[in-house]
């Protein structure tokens, strides 16, 4: 039984709405034209592979469904209570295979030890073998045999699919000589050599080690994506319509409206950011708390608290937007252009319209990949101080959360701490390269 | 000048006046005292005389605007939760926290903390982005610049989470040079701050020193940079008579706004490493939802943010000798 969460519909709306501009633009040189110089660098080419990766794992993430339950004949259809999505199926031989508790990256053994019995009927505290994790193999003395022929074997599909797909750059940089396609495949090199041990590690290991509660960390860095994707994209979402409208007003009617505007942001501004998150999440949830009946399941309950947190980091962090929307509009209601389609008495909605919103329209795509990033990373801090996600959302902000008081354990729990790091690292990374790119791309400065 | 300061300081007042009714809005009008009392009595103990008696007892039991019980016109708009609570912000009177506390006392005392962790991560902090995005700028278009920039992406893509829980792991843990966290008063207070203020230099290294480097780079285009080459002026010289004056304006911008909000702390910061300062009280009352606190941090934040305005501006008229505040 397919269930639809409110940000599902609305990531594949952006997808589509993402599709629909990349489409559009094609058709339209004077709009390709700057998305041509950002393909034409090649941090932003690779940034851009590994963002796809990024955004695949999140729209896989983003189609949930409740399974069926095994029914006997005659039964009445029935369903789990479990919320799962499409990437959960992919990974099921992660999601279900719990531990314990810790255990460290391809470990056989449990971090903690515990009471053993010895075939021999005698007791003994030991480090036990893992449930999952190595669990195949008889003699813990196979474990290096083994671990390095996965390991091969994974470097051989990846090298394998690598080598198929080099043919296929070979024709598209012959015919696309511009772009840089040998950084694309670069990229896609690294994410390939990455991933296919890590896959053919997975089916026997825990290839990150698990986290306190036993579940896989690989698993539980794969499902917080969406939710650093699904903040940094829905609250632009929410802040667009809301900056460009009322940047530009600002700058266009001038006078009061001016005035309004400008006191109305400059009174949010005034107000430190997570001071204002914090008031307005701490009031989403006592209305959460007061009013479980609303929500169906928790996954609902928790995916609605992520929409509030996008709609609450939206409408804080709009005003940047919208000043600097204020300043352009300013500027270009003075030129020859505005003033002549004043002239001729076209209406201020349509001059708004037709010729301010597409001049402004750089600004709005820079600072909509600049944001990206900076999001994400707010995500994080935001569940540190306890306003953020729910803390059932698997999120890179939850991760560090457990994770930070694990430093402190002899040995070092570390890899808690260090797939989130990586995972993380990675995307923000890409996305600041890419930002860069796009700035430079569509910097009015640049064109000659 | 005199005039202008005046002006911009009743200026203030109207956004100040949004600020509180924003804040009201958020705690008494979208939630009502009463959402609030269950929530804080939690979901077993509400009954109709706890959630009266836990209103009565902060003063929540009044009406939220007006108060038509009353016979005076001055009791009717004065013994309501607005007049109470919201407008009692504006002469500094915050009233008492969960604990029955006095915020106003206990905001006096964390301040001092919180600044002496802030003060040295900002003047550090400037200094280092200043002179590593000066040295940028100087090697403009060698391998130098070309990796430090690259140093500046890749430190501006870690979490400040990393930062901290990276630093107190190596330097405290692994190497011992200092405790992880705690705090003492006096000069002994330096041993607990080392660890926070180089983490807080290092962790703002990336977007600034890169951020002034642009500035630098594009002050380095300007005309009168060439003629000052064309005089025989040395590279140096150039660099740290012409470009970096000119350069302060647009630095200015960004870093007086932020010095009256070094009183707030840095939140993370300060609740890592246990510094009883503003930033880890608002953390602190933020998760044990102590609403009165939230709301006198969230006024005490923006009166400062409005102070930093105008601070900016007066120290544009030190930086820029044209510019002149009518």
């Amino acid at each position: 039984m397919p269930v639809v969460l409110v940000t599902d519909v609305l990531v594949w709306l952006l997808a589509a709405a993402a599709a629909g501009y990349a489409y559009y633009c094609r058709r339209h040189p004077h709009l390709a034209l700057p998305w041509a110089r950002v393909f034409q660098s090649p941090a932003a080419v690779a940034s851009i592979v590994v963002l796809a990766a990024y955004i695949g794992l999140g729209l896989l993430d983003s189609l949930h469904f409740r399974p069926a339950l095994a029914q006997k004949a005659g039964e009445q259809k029935a369903y789990a209570s479990e919320v799962l999505s499409v990437l959960d199926l992919a990974l099921v031989h992660l999601k279900g295979r719990g531990e314990k508790t810790y255990s460290a990256p391809l470990a056989m053994r449990s971090y903690a030890k515990e009471l053993v019995e010895l075939p021999d009927g005698r007791q003994l505290r030991d480090f036990p073998r893992l449930r999952y994790g190595g669990a195949h193999l008889k003699d813990e003395a196979e474990w290096e045999e083994d671990v390095a022929k996965r390991t091969l074997a994974g470097f051989g599909v990846a090298i394998a699919l690598l080598l198929l797909l080099l043919p296929v750059i070979r024709i598209l940089a012959r015919r696309r000589p511009l772009i840089p396609w040998y950084a694309a495949y670069a990229a896609i090199a690294v994410l390939a050599l990455l991933a296919g041990p890590a896959l053919a590690l997975s089916s026997g290991y825990h290839v990150l080690g698990t986290d306190k509660v036993g579940q896989d960390m690989f698993y539980l860095a794969l499902k917080s994506v969406r939710t650093s994707l699904v903040i940094g994209t829905l609250t632009t979402l929410v802040l667009l319509p809301v900056g460009v409208a009322l940047g530009i007003m600002a700058g266009y009617f001038k006078g009061w409206i001016d005035d309004v505007i400008q006191y109305l942001y400059t009174t949010l501004n005034s107000i430190p950011g997570v001071l204002l998150i914090a008031a307005a999440v701490l009031m989403m949830q006592v209305y959460i708390d007061l009013h479980p009946e609303t929500f169906e399941t928790s996954v609902q309950r928790a995916d609605l608290r992520l929409l509030f947190l996008c709609m609450i980091l939206g409408l804080t962090s709009w005003t940047g937007l919208a000043r600097l929307l204020r300043g352009e509009a300013l500027k270009l209601s003075q030129l020859e252009y505005i003033q002549a389609a004043h002239a001729f008495g076209v209406r201020d909605t349509r001059i708004l319209a037709r010729h301010i919103l597409p001049n402004v329209s750089h600004i709005v795509i820079i600072a909509m990949v600049m944001d990206f990033s900076g999001l994400v990373l707010a995500e994080a801090v935001l569940s540190y101080v306890g306003v953020g996600v729910d803390p059932s959302t698997n999120s890179f902000g939850t991760m560090i959360n457990a994770a930070r008081m694990e430093m402190a354990r002899e040995p070092v729990v570390w890899w808690a701490l260090g797939t989130a790091f990586t995972f993380m690292f990675a995307l923000v990374l890409a996305a600041n390269l890419f930002a860069d790119a796009v700035r430079d791309g569509f910097d009015p400065r640049v064109r000659m | 000048m005199f005039a202008y300061i005046v002006r911009r300081l009743l200026y203030a007042i109207p956004i100040l006046i949004g600020v509180n009714l924003i804040t009201f809005a958020l705690f008494f009008i979208v939630n009502t005292p009463d959402d609030m009392a269950r929530m804080q009595l939690g979901a077993k103990r509400v009954t109709p005389e706890a959630v009266q008696k836990w209103k009565a007892e902060r003063g929540y039991d009044l009406p939220l605007v007006w108060n038509s019980a009353e016979a005076s016109l001055f009791n009717k708009a004065g013994r309501t939760i607005f007049a109470q609570k919201s407008a009692k912000l504006f002469i500094f009177d915050f009233g008492y926290s969960e604990d029955k506390r006095d915020i106003t006392g206990e905001i006096k005392a964390r301040m001092w903390p919180s600044l002496a962790l802030a003060v040295p991560i900002f003047l550090v902090g400037l200094a280092v982005c200043i002179t590593f995005a000066l040295l940028m700028a100087f090697f403009r278009a060698t391998y130098l610049d070309f990796w430090g920039v690259v140093a500046c992406v890749a430190m501006m893509s870690i979490s400040t989470l990393f930062y901290i829980i990276g630093g107190q792991y190596i330097a405290s843990k692994v190497w011992h040079l200092v405790p992880i966290s705690g705090y003492a008063g006096g000069f002994d207070a330096a041993r607990f701050l080392v660890l926070p203020v180089l983490i807080g230099v290092i962790g703002g290294i990336g977007a600034s020193s890169r951020w002034y480097r642009t500035l630098f780079l594009e002050e380095m285009g300007k005309d009168y940079v060439r003629t000052a080459r064309a005089k025989g002026l040395t590279e140096s010289v150039v660099m740290f008579r012409h470009v970096l004056k000119n350069a302060m304006i647009p630095i200015l911008t960004g870093v007086v706004v932020v010095i009256p909000t070094l009183f707030l702390g840095s939140l993370l910061m300060e609740s890592f490493f246990g510094i009883p300062g503003l930033g880890s009280y608002t953390i602190d009352a933020i998760q044990a939802q102590d609403f009165a606190v939230v709301r006198s941090m969230v006024f005490i934040g923006s009166v400062f943010y409005i102070a930093g305005l105008i601070l900016t501006d007066i120290s544009y008229t030190l930086v820029d000798p044209r510019i002149r505040l009518e």
